[in-house]
């Protein structure tokens, strides 16, 4: 018998239909790995099992009786959990209590604390982490060592099912090996898990079994063994993905070097990088999470301090250590933030008005912005980078992710920059999303953009750069050649494992 | 390179220090206030006189439990504005109580229950119709104001002596209690809640939904009922103002403490509070109170004009955050 049963849900937010008709069956003991892409309607299911919204219509049971979860406290009581995407972490508060919160030991509404340590303790011991202390306020923690926080609290509640929305999206390395790990154990354990994820490696290693969804309906089920990456990603899409990374027009020569940094140093997370960039080319940054790749982009376009080096764009000197977006974007550089939500989109606001906020001027006279020349531009753009959306003027918050961080590529085309710098352009992004914005960063490259692009996925970077470096604490390798990089090469430089072969610069210091 | 990765550790005294600072930060406020004032006036022994500490005291006494109230609110992430206007409905209701022939209990019973009752539509209003807290309680700042004016007839109600009146007195009788009997109620509350925001389960929660409101309510908090409780009981808290205020002035007022829900937020927010939840001590409210009403004191004693305290007071609510900002963007 299923631990868990959905049959028929449907739900539907005014007029756009989330889920339509979807079944689920998950098994005791099992990692269920429900593959889709963005918006196919993943998270809604997510939040209906947590008891955060309820459906429409459809059954669901839990151990064979109805569950009709009408708060995340029934949820709760029936042995489930959900581990967000975003991490809810209360970050002025301490572990022990962010793992024991909502069912606290009290006794007359007081807090047992030394019950309360010894309960977080002991899920705790379940992680090789020592770094992780009860007393510790969260928000001091790494995001890996939250995550980790969280599902402590899932087991502290005795979760007997466990909801996993995404969770390797802010880990890396050691800690996804721990995180699965934890996973093989809960497993044993008899707990049951649904796991989502963007990553096919990643649900080949720990799922048994898959529900593929699209359009809010299950398309397909079974073994993930029995099934192949190509098969999986076409009943994703709905159409079968030939090649992922478009192919790149050959340049004859090299383009002039647009954007030039010398021993650019923002310290601690920055250290003496140097970098070249040529009109056409695409320049991948690789490195670990917290090797000051982000810091790398961030000092270039003046959004963090640089304490010394020199910044030269077409050749002219910009000022490095003062230097301000303000001033950037008028010299041609453009930036995509890794943070879509917090940094990279006004969510509220209309796709015209994101689309066109870093060039006003271009549809507006006199101080006034022309709205139809506003939305003519926006829907021309929208129609290049492949939005799917009602119109010009709806907002940027009420798209899937995939299309919003394509709102976010359309505002740097409109915004005309030549050198564009690029933090993560597809972390949380579907495939199909993905495959465009692929092919949106190719084009303007082979239209002599400039590209210099951060990401965390190699197989991306491998897909779609000429030349690739490697950060590692701080200190940015020589960028050589793809061909000369290998994935292991990549990796070794990053962790720092073998400084004699990496080829590291250290500039003397 | 081992150097540079030491770098991006703080070195642990120095974080120390700032934490000591973070807490202690609001007495050393206090404390410079007092001195400087304590030199200023010329004879520090009258500024610091039993005589003279009673009346700051007791001027503290009305802003204090507001206070108290307003910190259980700011660290759930929420603002009251209608703090003044509750003061006065309330303080009109216990004259009109005591003027009724209640027993004197009853009347204050009635005054502190209007309170709760103001700051429960308040947290009804806010979670049930989703009114931002903001605009929520600035409806009410009105509606109170107003009601407490039509129920006194627009004209302060005069209340006949009873010991109700001799809550909020300079000189406290018997004297030796040295304090007036508002002073030690102020104390008590403070510490009350101080130990109910550190121990029990409420407590934590009230800095949970603060916090992350989010994830407090995907770990099963029912965060609105929890809300309605906070506003509720912050509510009592200004209630108890309104009858300090009304023994203060032996008569109930429909226009008095306009724009104390002011001296309110800045005690907080003085004492460390943070507007954007998560953060707040009761201590430090009580210092922040305290540290207004000697320069209040201080100023009158100077014989400075009004509006030289204005400009004072504004100042430091201002540096007050900056400092707190400058901490918090360091660490």
């Amino acid at each position: 018998m299923p631990v868990l049963e959905l049959r028929d849900i449907r739900k539907a937010f005014g007029k756009t239909t989330a889920l339509d008709g979807l079944n689920l069956s998950l098994s005791a003991g099992e990692v269920h790995a429900l593959i889709g892409e963005n918006g196919a309607g993943k998270s809604t299911l997510m939040n209906i099992i947590a008891g955060t919204i309820g459906p429409d219509s459809g059954s669901i049971q839990v151990n064979g009786s109805p569950y009709t979860p009408a708060s995340p406290l029934d949820a709760r009581k029936h042995r489930i959990a959900l581990i967000h995407q975003e991490l809810s972490i209360l970050p002025h508060l301490s572990v022990s209590e962010n793992i024991v919160i909502g069912a606290e030991n009290s006794r007359f509404g007081w807090l047992d604390r030394r019950e309360m340590i010894r309960r977080a303790e002991g899920v705790l011991s379940n992680f090789d982490h020592p770094d992780i202390k009860p007393q510790t306020p969260a928000g001091k923690l790494s995001t890996a060592a939250q995550q980790v926080v969280e599902i402590c609290r899932a087991l502290a509640a005795n979760a007997e099912i466990i909801l996993m929305d995404e969770p390797t999206s802010s880990l890396q390395g050691d800690d996804v090996r721990r995180l699965f790990t934890l996973i093989r154990k809960l497993k044993n354990d008899g707990i049951s898990i649904i796991y989502i994820s963007h990553f096919l490696e990643e649900i080949r290693e720990i799922a048994d079994s898959y529900t593929v969804i699209r359009d809010g309906k299950d398309v397909s089920e079974g073994q993930i063994k029995d099934i192949t990456d190509d098969l999986l990603i076409s009943q994703m899409v709905g159409r079968p993905v030939d090649n992922l990374f478009p192919s790149r027009k050959p340049r004859s020569e090299p383009g002039e070097i647009l954007l030039e940094v010398r021993n650019l140093s923002a310290p601690p997370r920055l250290l003496n990088a140097d970098l070249e960039l040529r009109a056409g080319e695409i320049l991948g940054i690789a490195g670990l999470v917290g090797a000051g790749r982000s810091n790398l982009v961030r000092a270039v376009f003046g959004l963090e301090k640089a304490r010394a080096g020199t910044i030269l764009i077409r050749g002219r000197e910009a000022p490095a250590r003062n230097g301000r977006p303000s001033t950037r974007v008028s010299e041609g550089i453009g930036y995509l933030s890794e943070d879509r939500k917090a940094e990279g989109l006004a969510l509220p606001l209309s796709l015209a008005d994101n689309v066109t906020m870093t060039r006003f001027s271009s549809c507006a006279r006199f101080g006034w912005i022309d709205l139809a020349t506003q939305r003519r531009q926006t829907e021309n753009l929208i129609k290049n980078v492949g939005v799917r959306a009602r119109n010009a003027i709806q907002p940027v918050s009420t798209l899937s992710g995939g299309n919003q961080q394509k709102i976010a590529m359309a505002r740097l085309i409109h915004q005309e920059a030549d050198v564009l710098l690029l933090d993560e352009p597809t972390r949380g992004v579907d495939i199909g999303s993905k495959a465009k914005i692929y092919e949106t960063i190719a084009e303007l490259a082979d239209g002599g953009k400039a590209i210099l692009m951060v990401s965390s996925y190699l197989p991306e970077l491998f897909g779609m750069c000429d030349r690739l470096a490697v950060m590692t604490r701080g200190r940015l390798s020589k960028s050589l050649s793809i061909a000369e990089w290998t994935p292991e090469l990549v990796l070794q430089t990053a962790i720092g494992s073998s400084r004699e072969h990496a080829p590291i610069e250290t500039n003397g210091q | 390179m081992d150097n540079e990765v030491s770098q991006i550790f703080e070195p642990r005294r120095l974080a120390t220090l700032r934490k000591w600072l973070t807490i202690f930060g609001p007495f050393l406020g206090l404390f410079v206030v007092i001195l400087l004032f304590a030199l200023l006036t010329g004879s520090p022994e009258k500024y610091l006189s039993l005589f003279n500490i009673r009346i700051v005291l007791s001027q503290t006494v009305i802003v204090a439990i507001s206070a108290i109230g307003m910190t259980l609110i700011i660290i759930s992430g929420g603002i009251d504005l209608s703090v003044g206007s509750t003061i006065a409905l309330s303080g009109v209701v216990t004259a009109l109580c005591i003027n009724s022939s209640l027993d004197p209990i009853a009347a204050v019973g009635a005054g502190i229950a209007v309170g709760g009752l103001v700051g429960c539509i308040n947290g009804v209003v806010i979670t049930r119709l989703r009114v931002v807290p903001f605009i929520a309680t600035l409806g009410m700042l009105g509606v109170a104001r107003g009601a407490a004016k039509w129920i006194a007839n627009q004209e302060p109600v005069n209340v006949d002596p009873t010991w109700v009146n001799n809550l909020v007195v300079t000189i406290p009788d018997p004297s030796w209690i040295l304090l007036a009997p508002s002073v030690w109620i102020t104390v008590l509350l403070a510490i009350v809640m101080a130990v109910v925001l550190r121990n029990p389960v409420f407590g934590r929660r009230v800095f949970a939904i603060g916090s992350n409101e989010a994830a407090a309510r995907a770990c099963g908090i029912s965060t609105d009922r929890l809300k309605i409780w906070i506003y509720t009981l912050a509510g009592l808290f200004f209630g108890l103002s309104g009858v300090m205020q009304m023994s203060r002035l032996r008569q109930g007022d429909p226009t008095v403490a306009a724009g104390t829900e002011l001296d309110v937020i800045a005690a907080v927010v003085i004492g460390g509070g943070s507007l954007s939840g998560g953060h707040g001590t009761i201590l430090g409210t009580i210092v922040g109170a305290l540290i207004m009403s000697f320069l209040r004191n201080g100023c009158q004693q100077m014989g400075w004009a009004n509006y030289v305290q204005e400009i004072i007071i504004g100042a430091i609510i201002v540096i007050a955050v900056a400092i707190d900002q400058l901490q918090s963007r360091r660490s």
